[in-house]
């Protein structure tokens, strides 16, 4: 069946559907990840979102059971080059197709991936249709795209129950702003017994858990979208618990403590940046995924201080807080997809509450 | 870290010749870190005994020695130049090598030389098995279980600890002989106790079977701070069994999901960080297709042909970024090159998928076993760029050169369902197109899989290209059809062969359509940032990203292809010269290859790149869109040449010789009425299509004679018949495909062979030198020694060849390069042939002469005159230093290759010898080639054919004189008896026990003097002797006259001192 990409800018690219046939209208942004298609699908901090793959041959290990990282799938729609009709690998259950269709979510293949990643980065992030419908409404199209936001999409993929994830060596607190599963698994590697918090939970009663550390998870939209979280998170800080904070959660403690967030033009959404940790000049590559940014100059060197840049463009891509056991990163220590260079900082956020 | 000033003065090494294993590629490498070292003001001194490369250029390196890569060879060099640092990563496992013997002998320690980018203790950690054993158990990673054993019940006790099957590794057998895969405990017994026969020493690896487990490789790199990245990693199609270098690759893996991806990625990074290295490394691992379980199979602590396929593949330039750590910079102080504005620590995202087909050199050896193993057999490469596995497949496959553009073989066809599946089963280089012709026959993608183990995966693709064959047949064209065949990598003409209509229709119904090729950037970032480089691959989408600028003078220079024997690296050589002085003369350049390994694919030689197939339709797409002002065919070798009526066709101007001049030299009865005209002599000769006519002219013109195709280069399918059951079985053979151009026949003219490299202007010609062959006509000159100038070549002949030559050129209206083949028979000169292009022997003619002839040439094609040029007109003055060019085999590598020279082109490469002195040069080539000379008491076996035994005499006799001891079966131990000669008889094979064969097998001769007869049957004494010495690496000397030079050097080139000598200031001198 015939689909129809239809971007913000007025650009149509035609292309043949896969998944879900509805009609969805979501932000498109691109992903330059070469493997993990999985991971990014199920990755709650992608609600709302169209993900174009730079890559052009998406499928070709298949979908299992055991690499989703969280209960859904939350990307509004998948963009590809080409998807592989059937899936290899000893742990493919089945194709990516039949994954889609499951989660209901619309997907397009067979069109310039390239091209439409170039619009994205020259002209920055922007909203987008995809439907098969041969007649539609042009204009009422332009108007859905338009209006389109990403909003209320911690709430969506945020739980609704608190959940407890045994462990002997630390009790940590995990507030879920929309988490990929990996973050905990991480903890629980590491002997963590985790409690995990839905994202509105007041900051009492995990204070009142008298937890050894709280990790405080990444997840979509635009951080300011989250005023009542901000003003939790402002408690967590004023306690002396450690707090380690992952993307969302790293730009969510910023807003907390005075400093601001704004967009990228285009994101920064792959396996592959370059991200220097200050304190030692050492260059990891980082898996990462965000669309906001906390801006550089709004950060109060009496509160925190940088310690990790993005080395393309600068940008700020961690924070040591002064005279607090907090450090929080942009970028995705976890994996999942992704280069495990900076796992270790889940070791220092152990270190940070043996300390204690 | 900033750059270490301490460093001001660094040795480079390069890789030698070119030999199976290792290429073209080194020459890329070394090429690019003379530069980037350069670029730091750094003093660079580089050492490689290949003439052909680019890197021995003076442009590249401020010292240039080709010398003898030994240690005796560059210890002088460090003691003549003294530089402070060694870079030894660059120059393959050779490179690497002679700086650990260097440390060894305590050259480096004695000179205060560092060795840059890796220590000798990390040397040996990767290098040393116990020492990367011990390594790789330290961090956790895990090897292939492997024990040595001298006898079977300790194999059977090590089997049923790690579990059957295994593979049995006899210790110091070639090829893998008396080894194989063991699957029950009596074949263990069987094979195991075989294999303890014949390994040398009794000993036998047994060693836990991995075989159809994928291979994936990384690579990684890694600064002095210890930062540390992986550029790229490829997946072999062929699963583990058949080495890397003759696998199908492609780049980055696609049968991986993120989590075995990461594991490996994590494992290459901490096995790099482990062993110390700075700089590029290779690692490949073993993956369980069923399972997480891995394996390391090895490491390489240098850059290497896989990191010149993923430079070429990410545009990540690894051998730059190599050479900038060495100094002391770290990844994020480099700028990534490609996008201008990041840096070099990053890992590129591909936005394509890449294909890597190995190019075999098969269709030279057809006698060489074709079945792939862990001995590399590859010669060259290609690789092709699409965004489709198919299309880079299809793409790759064209690029070839092999009569296919098409995953059909026409041999396959008779084949029954059977033998189909029969053939599956056999590894070897036709396993691609087996596969197809099985899903053609209805054999299910899992049957296949279950056989070649090959993933589903790719499989399931080439079905998808097989299934697009039955649609082109048997449905209508629509547009949708002809679109997808066409990102499939169907040619026009293949789509119209399947529908039984020419190529040109398919072309006009594509045209209207609207279906056109569009250019994508290979840009490191997916994208992701705003490119500058100008690294472009064809697709069928829609948004084209190379624009045709509107610039006057716009060239476009055809490269080589895949380097194979006949058509080396002399010819990236000589196409990247011709882009260097386009862009010198002011125009604008764009050049098409398909070749990773090569200098001319690096992206900032010419304006613009190109990375596609080298056919017409694939350069027809680039001309569409470029409208180029002129094309460059003369200096691509035969491929690109080929090309030159389609350019013609498509309205391209040819710079330089026409498509006309040509085929005048081609074309038999044009290029006989040229010698009619210029009243030059040349053997008699006639041309044909069919065996009946070939036995026609040879009977006219008399046996023997030299029978070949036209338009071949390295004399390709060249044989020497000397009855008509030859010709019967020549044409037999040549005519399996379907001949475009007819087959020459000559006369064959024994005689002293010489040959000319020129430019000629159209009315002048400048010929740099005449070149001399040691072996007499009748070897390819590819495969004799050449010496330059010429020692026995008297004045006046040296006159004849001048002035022949430019009569030759001119009525031929070359304008540009001209290579012409003489041989002096009976006291007269005859032309054996005319090439107007460039020629194998340009790159060492340049250097030693000092004329830079492809600039010249360049020069006339855009119309300057020779007259105008500063280098005279004529024969140019002889250089004060004698040049020995010695080619160089790979045999060892090649089971069942007959190692006999002949007509036909066999040498892989070529090492040069420079020196004031010509017996001097002639040993320094000698050694070059690491040729083990002859001494008192050598122990050297003669056995000949009936006509050499009289020439053999004098050769014997200086032997004896000398205290060599010779050794002979019957029939030349008789006939040098007679002649006085003192010589030892040895068993010939039927007459038993201890035969010759077994004497060679327990080391007993150093060197081997044999002649073949007629008879090249693989069931001769002669062939199993050949093959026996070849295994256990003793040299055979197959013709008189180099056993005659052999001789020669060893006496008369012996000196106290063989002084280096550096080409940079040689040429001076000659000016």
């Amino acid at each position: 069946m015939k689909a129809t990409l239809l971007l913000e800018n007025g650009m149509a690219f035609t292309g043949t559907s896969m998944g879900s046939t509805k009609t969805s209208v979501c932000e498109m942004v691109f992903n330059t990840s070469m493997v993990g298609y999985q991971e990014i699908l199920t990755d709650p901090s992608y609600a709302g979102q169209g993900i174009v793959m730079t890559y052009p041959l998406i499928g070709n290990y298949g979908v299992n059971s055991q690499d989703n990282q969280s209960r859904n799938a939350w990307a509004a729609a998948m963009i590809v080059r080409r998807q592989s009709s059937r899936g290899s690998n000893f742990r493919c259950e089945d194709t990516l197709d039949n994954f889609l269709k499951k989660y209901d979510i619309t997907g397009i293949c067979g069109v310039d991936t390239r091209a439409i990643t170039r619009i994205l980065r020259d002209q920055g992030t922007m909203n987008g249709m995809i439907t098969t419908e041969e007649n539609f409404d042009r204009d009422e199209a332009m108007r859905l795209i338009r209006a389109y936001q990403v909003t209320g999409t911690v709430e969506r993929t945020t739980r609704d129950h608190i959940q407890v994830y045994p462990g002997e060596r630390k009790r940590v607190a995990f507030l879920d702003l929309g988490a990929k599963e990996e973050m905990i698994r991480m903890l629980q590697k590491r002997g963590c017994c985790v409690t995990v918090y839905p994202a509105h939970t007041p900051a009492e009663t995990i204070l009142a858990g008298n937890y050894d550390g709280i990790m405080l998870s990444n997840g979509p939209g635009n951080p300011a979208d989250n005023p009542g979280i901000i003003a939790e998170i402002r408690r967590l800080y004023a306690s002396d618990i450690p707090i380690f904070a992952v993307c969302l959660g790293h730009q969510l403690m910023a807003l907390a403590t005075g400093a601001k967030t704004g967009k990228l033009k285009y994101g920064h959404r792959g396996a592959n940046h370059p991200v220097k940790d200050l304190a030692t000049g050492r260059v990891y590559i980082t898996s990462q995924n965000h669309g906001y940014m906390v801006e550089a100059d709004s950060v109060d060197p009496a509160i925190a201080e940088i310690s990790h840049v993005n080395v393309n463009d600068g940008t700020v891509e961690g924070l040591r807080y002064k005279k607090k056991k907090i450090f929080t990163v942009q970028f995705h220590p976890e994996a999942c997809p992704g280069p495990r260079d900076t796992e270790y900082l889940f070791n220092q956020f152990m270190e940070l509450m043996e300390e204690d | 870290m900033p750059r270490n000033k301490n460093i001001k003065k660094v040795l480079v090494i390069g890789s030698g010749p070119i030999i199976i294993g290792q290429a073209a590629e080194f020459d890329y490498a070394g090429t690019q870190a003379c530069r980037s070292l350069r670029e730091e003001g750094i003093e660079v001194v580089l050492v490689n005994s290949n003439p052909a490369t680019i890197m021995t250029d003076k442009d590249i390196a401020d010292h240039v020695y080709i010398e003898p890569l030994n240690v005796a060879s560059v210890t002088q060099i460090i003691e003549m130049e003294r530089p402070d640092s060694i870079l030894p990563t660059l120059g393959g496992q050779t490179g690497l090598n002679l700086a650990m013997a260097l440390d060894e002998a305590g050259v480096l320690k004695k000179y205060n030389v560092k060795l840059l980018g890796c220590s000798a203790e990390s040397i040996r950690k990767a290098e040393d098995r116990q020492g990367f054993k011990d390594t790789m158990e330290s961090i956790g990673q895990p090897l292939v279980t492997s024990k040595v054993v001298r006898n079977v019940d300790d194999a059977l006790a090590f089997a049923d600890q790690i579990g059957l099957p295994v593979v049995v590794r006899p210790a110091y057998t070639l090829g893998g002989t008396g080894g194989g895969i063991a699957y029950t405990r009596a074949e263990l017994s069987e094979i195991c106790s075989n294999g303890l026969r014949l390994s040398r020493i009794g000993e036998v690896l047994i060693e836990r079977c991995i075989s159809g487990w994928k291979e994936i490789e990384y690579e990684v790199i890694r600064d002095g701070a210890g930062n540390v990245i992986t550029v790229c990693n490829m997946e072999n199609v062929d699963p583990v069994g058949v080495h890397t270098g003759d696998s199908i690759v492609v780049a980055p893996s696609q049968t991986l999901a993120d989590k075995e991806y990461q594991m490996l990625r994590t494992a290459a990074l901490n096995i790099i960080t482990a062993l110390g290295i700075e700089g590029g490394c290779n690692v490949q691992f073993a993956l369980k297709p069923d399972s997480f379980e891995y394996a390391v199979i090895e490491v390489n602590p240098r850059v290497s042909r896989s990191s010149a396929l993923a430079s070429k593949a990410t545009g990540y330039p690894i051998a730059k970024v190599t050479a900038k750590i060495a100094l002391g910079y770290t990844l994020d102080e480099i700028k990534n090159s490609v996008t201008g504005k990041t840096t070099a620590c990053f890992e590129p995202a591909l936005d394509y998928c890449v294909v890597k087909i190995p190019k075999w050199p098969f269709d030279k050896f057809i006698t060489a076993s074709h079945k792939l193993g862990t001995q590399m057999k590859a010669t060259g490469e290609v690789m092709a760029i699409d965004n489709s596995f198919q299309g880079a497949l299809m793409k790759a496959v064209r690029s070839l050169e092999q009569h296919v553009n098409s995953l059909g073989l026409p041999s396959l066809k008779p084949l029954t369902d059977e033998q189909i599946r029969g053939r599956l089963e056999l590894i070897d280089d036709q396993r691609l197109f087996v596969i197809a012709e099985a899903l053609r026959r209805g054999i299910a993608p899992e049957e296949i899989n279950a056989v070649t183990k090959i993933d589903l995966w790719f499989i399931d693709r080439i079905k998808d290209i097989v299934d697009m064959e039955e649609r082109i047949k048997k449905e209508p064209l629509t547009c949708d059809l002809l679109h997808l065949a066409k990102e499939y990598g169907f040619t026009d003409n293949y789509i119209g062969s399947l529908r039984g209509i020419p190529g040109t229709e398919v072309k006009a119904l594509r045209n209207q359509m609207n279906i056109h090729a569009s250019f994508k950037m290979v840009d490191t970032c997916a994208a992701e940032f705003d490119a500058e480089t100008p690294y472009y691959y064809s697709t069928y989408d829609d948004f084209s990203e190379s624009q045709c600028e509107d610039i006057p003078k716009k060239v476009l220079v055809l490269g080589s292809g895949p380097i194979r024997i006949g058509q080396g690296i002399e010819f990236d050589f000589c196409s990247v010269h011709s882009v260097w002085s386009l862009k010198k003369l002011g125009c604008y350049t764009i050049i098409v290859n398909n070749n990773p390994e090569t200098v001319s694919t690096d992206f900032d030689v010419a304006d613009k790149l190109y990375f596609e197939p080298l056919t017409a339709e694939d350069v027809q797409n680039i001309v569409e869109l470029e409208k180029p002002w002129g094309a460059v065919v003369q200096f691509g070798g035969q491929t690109a040449i080929k090309l030159t009526q389609a350019l013609t066709d498509m309205g391209v101007r040819i710079l330089g010789t026409d498509a006309e001049g040509v085929d005048a030299a081609e074309d038999r009865e044009k290029f006989d009425e040229i010698l009619r005209q210029t009243h030059i002599e040349k053997a008699e000769a006639g041309s044909c299509f069919t065996a009946e006519e070939a036995r026609e002219i040879a009977k006219r013109i008399g046996y023997p004679v030299l029978v070949r195709p036209s338009y071949v280069l390295g004399g390709q399918g060249m044989e020497i018949c000397y009855d008509d059951d030859d010709i019967n079985n020549y044409m037999g053979i040549i005519n399996m495909y379907s001949q475009e151009h007819p087959i020459l026949v000559d006369k064959y003219l024994m005689g002293q062979e010489l040959e000319i490299d020129a430019v000629c202007d159209g009315e002048d010609i400048l010929i740099p030198g005449i070149m001399e062959h040691i072996e007499r006509a009748g070897i390819h000159s590819g495969d004799s020694i050449s010496v330059y100038p010429p020692v026995k070549i008297s004045k006046e002949h040296q006159a004849v060849i001048a002035d022949y030559s430019k009569r030759l050129a001119t009525a031929l209206h070359v304008i540009g390069l001209v290579n012409i083949q003489f041989v002096i028979h009976e006291g007269k000169v005859y032309v054996i042939e005319v090439n107007p292009r460039s020629s194998r022997t340009i790159p060492y003619i340049s250097k030693v002469t000092g004329v830079p002839i492809i600039e010249l040439a360049t020069r006339v094609m855009l119309g300057e005159k020779l007259k105008d040029l500063g280098y005279g007109t004529g024969l140019y003055p002889e250089a004060e230093y004698y040049a020995v060019k010695m080619p160089v085999f790979s045999f060892s590598k090649l089971e069942d290759a007959d190692t006999t020279l002949g007509p036909q082109m066999k040498s892989t490469g070529e090492v040069l010898g420079i020196d004031k002195d010509f017996n001097q040069a002639l040993l320094k080539a000698f050694k070059g080639a690491n040729l083990e000379l002859p001494d008192k008491g050598s122990r050297i076996l003669i056995t000949v054919k009936d006509a050499d035994k009289p020439e053999i005499v004098p050769i014997a006799k200086e032997m004896e004189s000398l205290r060599m001891h010779i050794y002979c079966t019957h029939g030349t131990y008789e006939y040098l008896q007679n002649h006085g000669v003192r010589c030892e008889r040895v068993n010939s094979i039927r007459e038993g026990s201890p035969s010759v064969l077994d004497l060679i097998e327990i080391g007993m001769f150093d060197m081997i003097i044999n002649t073949p007869g007629k008879n090249r049957a693989h069931t001769t004494d002669g062939f199993k002797i050949r093959k026996a010495a070849t295994e256990r690496s003793i040299p055979v000397i197959t013709a008189i006259d180099t056993a005659k030079a052999i001789l020669r050097a060893r006496e008369k080139g012996r000196s106290p001192q063989l002084r280096a000598v550096d080409l940079t200031t040689i040429n001076q001198k000659v000016r």
